[in-house]
């Protein structure tokens, strides 16, 4: 699956987007994100606070229960500042 | 009508193109968003807005539907820019265009609060000091929530 990331998990990461392929269990939102951190301190710094977290599926904001499937395209960023 | 862009805009042009050959339209309500050159008490030289493409555009084109499902609305315009812009310049522009002033106004300000707090948009200050990421604020979610219904 495609994964974004936004604003300063872009930074903090040093990726926009990459192509993951998550083992078998991982099967929600909630399981990317406990999952993430094991690709290195990068990712596990970055992800560190939750509650500071959005996550978008397909382009539509999703809760951490979501089901995500290998074609998705999933974004993280932090929450929305524009305007 | 959504724009996402990076280019600066012409509010007069904007309106006038909205309205034209629309004469059921008695009022129009506008908010523009500017850069500010200070904020948390340090001076800002110029700021960065990074969005999500495609998903910027959809959000945006979603909260423009409920602002017609809910308000009498003739027309609406929303303009946001995404890009390096210094203190002074236009980032936004959210115009509704309806019989009455006040679907105009509320549907105006409704926009505006969702977009604050839903459209993937981020913004990055520079100071002196170097970049440095906005944080959301409270507030903003406050002012969105009041939109909800009961």
């Amino acid at each position: 699956m495609k994964i974004l990331y936004f604003a300063w998990l872009r930074t903090s990461i040093g990726k926009s987007t990459e192509e993951i392929t998550p083992p078998a269990e991982v099967k929600t939102i909630g399981d990317l994100l406990d999952w993430l951190p094991s690709l290195g301190v990068n990712y596990s710094t970055a992800l560190e606070k939750r509650d500071l977290l959005r996550v978008a599926v397909n382009q539509e904001y999703a809760e951490l229960d979501h089901t995500i499937n290998a074609g998705d395209e999933i974004a993280l960023f932090p929450p929305v500042t524009g305007g | 009508m959504i724009r996402v862009q990076e280019n600066d805009f012409d509010v007069g042009l904007e309106l006038k193109k909205l309205t034209a050959n629309n004469h059921s339209i008695g009022g129009v309500a506008s908010f523009l968003g500017l850069v500010r050159d200070i904020a948390s008490e340090e001076n800002i030289t110029a700021m960065t807005l990074e969005h999500y493409p495609g998903m910027t555009e959809k959000l945006l084109s979603e909260i423009e539907q409920e602002a017609h499902q809910r308000w009498d609305l003739d027309a609406s315009l929303i303009i946001h820019r995404y890009g390096r812009m210094e203190p002074g310049e236009q980032i936004v522009l959210v115009v509704t265009c309806s019989k009455h002033r006040k679907d105009a106004f509320e549907s105006c300000e409704f926009l505006m609060d969702y977009l604050k707090t839903k459209a993937p948009f981020w913004k990055l200050e520079e100071t002196s000091k170097g970049g440095k990421w906005v944080d959301a604020r409270d507030s903003d979610d406050d002012a969105a929530t009041r939109w909800l219904k009961g």
